[in-house]
């Protein structure tokens, strides 16, 4: 019943967290907070489990958010094909790119993440045609079943419920041979590897299970704020992703909703600051990396249970 | 039955012969032992043996198969395990997450099974973990059984890599120095344990500087000095070679065998 404890917790913040959002604005904070942190949970498995960087998911992020964007309104498609089909392609692209990227590692894969994210970026700029540039394109509304997701409240229960779906099959994953396996190319990669473990195919699983998850949330964010642009794939959402699983924790699924409510509420807060959030963004990865290495829901469990 | 054979089997590094055109077999269901001082190549021959390191030239044969060259998670599968003389421990994870580690090959792999979370999978996964407590019990970790890595002592975690190791249910198993820094007492402990895993039909191959420990079990010893074989045989034959006595600065191997 331990796995599912985190699990009751997070539903019932979500069923009861309506009562204290007042207007849309608070209900658009909540949808994007639920969004990230969906996404951030898939990273966590490439970065707090497997202890492989990326600096470039934003990237897969971008592909998923245009996938859905060309193939719903230049081909008509139905919004939830348009999204399966960008994850299977992101999956794919991240297939091929994955095992020359992860025989790389600390500097070097950190670097080549963050080039993988540029190029994708350069594509969906220099792809005018097709992209619109660096003028964005519209995307429709999400609708399924001829049901359309119109307003926040409708987006907030679809978010909340994708999320919980991501953790169960997140938690699953860590939770079971395939998520030990991981932990243990984290671990020792040459303990995995005399074990039987081959580690590179399983960098190259996770890399893949993590960057569909982003493309996934990328095709829903498209939707919901229904305008995007190459932004979205930008560095900067890279770090921002990234400063995320920090903050919350390496290799804690909550750690990473944590994190993700935390950074996507801070901006809104820090709003009068404008053009500063980046400087602020970059001062709490710092701190946290030097006094909370481990990150908040870690640090935190660790007191609980040294005081028990 | 050769369980392993080596031939001629070499590697340098930079100008470093570590190992140099050495030859052996390790016999199915025996215990033999590797000594030699510090720096004399044991550890190299155990990662050329593994797939850790590539060899210069030479071959490796295991159970009647060529691996020379293969990856290490090959060997795993064929049966190989080992353990480290520089621990390898996941401080990731919880002890018995360790030891389930070594059983991967044993469990079912699919992404897809374990994120739908299929019963088969958490089943199996359950089975494991029971048999995992079993081996830490075996190994003498009783205490242990709930631990998290990080929280265990070094004589613990010397232990705890050999359950891993045991948990692959290997064919033959590579001990790289398991008495190294422990007391009288816990080194008595792994001579008995080390017995029990040889008894229970595991070949095993001891790197070990306790000599008391290596001549009380060993069916047969290896030598080697600077990368080469300086000597081979019982325990008896090896403690009278000279050339041996000599290596060790006269005396040392027969103190240890008083
Ligand atoms: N990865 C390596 N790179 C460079 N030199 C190495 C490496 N591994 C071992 N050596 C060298 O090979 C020799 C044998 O080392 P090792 O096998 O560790 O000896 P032993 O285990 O018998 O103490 C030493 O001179 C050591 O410095
Ligand atoms: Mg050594």
């Amino acid at each position: 019943m331990d796995r599912f404890r985190g699990l009751a917790v997070l539903a019932l913040i979500i069923v009861v967290l309506p009562l204290a959002l007042r207007n849309s604005y608070h209900y658009d904070v909540a949808i994007r907070i639920g969004m990230n942190a969906t996404m951030v949970v898939g990273l966590n498995l490439l970065i707090g489990y497997a202890g492989q960087i990326s600096l470039g998911h934003a990237g897969f992020f971008g592909l998923g958010a245009y996938a859905s964007a060309i193939l719903t309104s230049r081909y008509g498609w139905p919004p939830i094909a348009a999204m399966i089909s960008g994850m299977a392609a992101v999956g794919v692209i991240a297939f091929v790119v994955a095992r020359p990227i992860l025989r790389l590692r600390g500097h070097y894969l950190a670097m080549a993440t963050l080039g993988l994210g540029i190029i994708i970026y350069m594509v969906l700029v220099n792809e005018s045609g097709w992209t619109g540039g660096n003028d964005g394109m519209n995307v429709k509304a999400f609708s399924i079943f001829g049901f359309s997701l119109a307003n926040e409240r409708a987006w907030y229960w679809v978010t909340g419920a994708v999320l919980l779906v991501a953790i169960v099959l997140a938690r699953n994953i860590v939770d079971s041979p395939v998520g030990r396996a991981l932990r243990a190319v984290h671990g020792s990669e040459t303990a995995a590897q005399v074990a039987g473990i081959d580690t590179a195919r399983y960098k190259v699983r996770v890399f893949v299970v993590s960057a569909v998850f982003a493309s996934a949330v990328g095709s829903m964010m498209a939707h919901y704020v229904g305008f995007i642009t190459p932004q979205v794939s930008s560095f900067f959402h890279s770090i921002e992703l990234v400063t995320m699983v920090v903050v919350g924790g390496m290799a804690s699924t909550y750690g990473a909703v944590l994190g993700a409510a935390i950074l996507t509420m801070l901006p809104q807060l820090l709003s009068r600051f404008e053009g500063y959030e980046m400087i602020v963004f970059g001062l709490i990865l710092m701190l946290t990396v030097i006094f909370l290495p481990r990150g908040l829901v870690p640090t935190i469990a660790a007191r609980l249970r040294k005081s028990d | 039955m050769a369980l392993l054979e080596v031939e001629a089997l070499s590697r340098s590094f930079g100008g470093v012969h570590a190992v140099q055109d050495l030859s052996f077999e390790i016999e199915q269901g025996k215990i033999h032992s590797i000594i030699g001082p510090n720096g004399a190549g044991k550890t190299t021959v155990f990662n050329l043996i593994t797939g850790l390191y590539r060899p210069s030239s030479g071959r490796v044969v295991f159970d009647g198969v060529e691996v020379t060259g293969y990856v290490p998670h090959e060997l795993a599968r064929r049966g190989m395990s080992r353990t480290f003389q520089n621990l390898q421990i996941c401080f990731n994870m919880s002890a018995v997450e360790n030891v389930m580690v070594g059983a991967h090959l044993r469990l079912d792999q699919g992404m897809l099974g374990s994120m739908l979370r299929i019963p088969t999978v958490a089943r199996r996964d359950a089975e494991c973990r029971d048999e995992a407590r079993e081996l830490m019990r075996f190994v003498g970790l009783d205490r242990y059984v709930g631990a998290a890595a990080d929280s265990m002592p070094y004589g613990a975690l010397k232990r705890l890599e050999i359950a891993r190791a045991l948990a692959a249910r290997p064919k033959l198993l590579l001990l790289d120095e398991p008495a190294a820094g422990l007391n009288p007492t816990e080194t008595h402990e792994i001579d008995a344990l080390i017995q029990r895993i040889g008894d229970s039909g595991v070949t095993v191959v001891l790197v070990e500087h306790d000599m008391k420990l290596v001549m009380g079990i060993s069916a047969r010893i290896l030598v080697l000095d600077y990368g080469r074989k300086l000597a081979e045989g019982s325990a008896q034959e090896v403690r009278g070679n000279p050339e041996v006595i000599a290596a060790y600065l006269g005396g040392s191997v027969e103190a240890g065998s008083t």
